[in-house]
């Protein structure tokens, strides 16, 4: 991303969507998370699911439109940092895909399969933050401009 | 006097008066979603005497499920997840609890000044879209093409969630046993959480479930929802009565017929037991965005077209 304000539009995005995402586990009452003022909706699993959703309507959007201005504007090439980046979101968001799925009325997936989404998304998430963390410690670009 | 007696003289004398035209009596039209294959029990409140046949025979049947946890359980960091333990309380049969999935919920009523009370078994509504399995974040809660839902005690961490996001707060935990004690049991996890299984082994054997078949006076029928639904509605028509679970938490498998109002049945339930009051589907509200995640790529793609015919004008 060459545009400063996308870069940090992705940012809040993915923690967003990241926050929200662990608040699915049982764990920011437990860990006082929760207690902290304009924080409490974090412990309300209702919530966290709906607002992971937007996030994910945004996420989607965003991406798109990422996606198709690359392909238009024809000015940069993405880096092998990028594609890698470019791989996992895309495997989150396959996972989440298929999770948002399971989550409508009937039987969708045998139960070990939904057990394996389950980590998959996960894992995947935090795999997305350790490449992002090195990423950004390394100031590795996802796109470079076209000689 | 006979307790029997006295709640047939009581049915018969308020049905009439009691009955007026219920929001949940209204004709079914579940959709076909996968429910056609669950099975669905009928429970006629009618005819429970309270006599506790079916929580023995689901204490028997479940025995070897129930929790054996180790103790002295792990101390929690933070200090606010505090251990829970029903192992002493193995007996107590007035609540649902880890060694108790199914109790008799007695409700005293007062219907235009006759004193009564009624009598219901209570356990899991085993929800046609059940949130303690969608919302379990790793699938340690399990939902079957039947439409049963199980915890499966190898894998549930114990964290309640389940019981958290059920309408009726259904699970129970007990501390000291299942997979957190291997992980980190003073970080992660507190226990596994039980309920009614709907008696699943026994059901995969051809075999009813336990409570159904002790009950003396056929409190319950199983098969399949379709069915169930029908009967229930042709049973709450003759008797003028009323149904519990069908529209509940965008519907259950366990469907409730009672000669009294749920909203007066619910109004006797003691604090802190499951109440019998109308639930929204609470996995609704997010499915219901399910469609707008389909639409955002189409509209970010065209931001972007927009935005890139603008600029290509401009220059
Ligand atoms: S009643 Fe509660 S525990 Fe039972 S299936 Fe529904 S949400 Fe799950
Ligand atoms: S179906 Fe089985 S587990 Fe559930 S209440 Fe009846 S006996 Fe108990
Ligand atoms: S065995 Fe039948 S009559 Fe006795 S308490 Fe259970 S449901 Fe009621």
């Amino acid at each position: 991303m060459k545009n400063k304000g996308l870069a940090s539009f992705y940012s809040i995005l993915i923690f967003f969507l990241a926050l929200t995402g662990f608040a699915q586990m049982p764990i920011f009452k437990r860990y006082y998370i929760a207690d902290i003022p304009g924080l409490g909706w974090l412990d309300r699993f209702y919530i966290t699911h709906y607002m992971h959703y937007i996030g994910a309507i945004i996420f989607f959007a965003f991406s798109a439109y990422m996606i198709v201005s690359y392909i238009m504007e024809k000015k940069t090439r993405i880096t092998i940092s990028g594609y890698i980046r470019l791989a996992i979101l895309e495997a989150i968001a396959v996972t989440g895909i298929l999770l948002v799925l399971r989550n409508f009325p009937g039987y969708i997936f045998a139960p070990n399969f939904i057990i394996f989404l389950n980590f998959a998304h996960l894992g995947l998430v935090m795999v997305l933050l350790f490449v992002s963390l090195y990423c950004v410690s390394f100031k590795k670009k996802w796109v470079l401009e076209k000689y | 006097m006979n307790k029997n007696i006295s709640r047939r003289a009581f049915l018969k004398g308020s049905i009439a008066a009691a009955c007026t035209i219920s929001a949940s009596a209204v004709p079914c039209t579940a959709q076909k979603t996968g429910r056609e294959k669950h099975l669905a029990t009928l429970i006629d409140i009618r005819k429970c005497i309270g006599c506790g046949e079916c929580v023995e025979a689901c204490r028997e049947a479940n025995a070897e499920k129930y929790p054996v946890p180790k103790k002295p359980f792990p101390k929690m960091y933070p200090e606010r997840s505090k251990p829970e333990d029903w192992s002493d309380k193995k007996e107590d049969r007035d609540q649902l609890t880890p060694y108790n999935w199914l109790f008799i919920q007695t409700l005293y009523l007062n219907i235009n000044g006759e004193e009564s009370s009624l009598t219901i078994p209570r356990r899991c509504m085993h929800c046609v879209n059940p949130p303690c399995v969608k919302l379990c974040p790793w699938g340690a809660a399990k939902q079957f093409e039947n439409g049963i839902s199980q915890i499966d005690d190898s894998l549930c961490f114990g964290g309640s969630k389940c019981k958290n996001v059920c309408p009726w707060k259904i699970p129970q935990r007990q501390s000291g046993v299942g997979l957190y004690l291997d992980v980190m049991p003073s970080l992660a996890g507190n226990g596994v959480m039980y309920k009614c299984d709907r008696c699943y082994t026994r059901l995969a054997k051809g075999e009813n479930p336990a409570c159904i078949d002790a009950c003396p006076e056929e409190v319950q029928t199983i098969g399949p929802r379709d069915e169930i639904i029908k009967q229930a509605h042709a049973l709450a028509k003759e008797i003028n009565g009323y149904i519990y679970g069908e529209k509940e938490n965008g519907g259950t498998n366990t469907i409730y017929v009672s000669p009294v109002p749920f909203e007066e049945l619910n109004k006797a339930a003691a604090k802190g037991e499951p109440h019998l009051k109308t639930v929204h589907d609470t996995m609704s509200d997010a499915n219901k965005l399910a469609s707008a995640m389909i639409i955002a790529p189409f509209a970010g793609a065209a931001a972007a077209f927009g935005k890139y015919y603008k600029s290509a004008k401009n220059s």
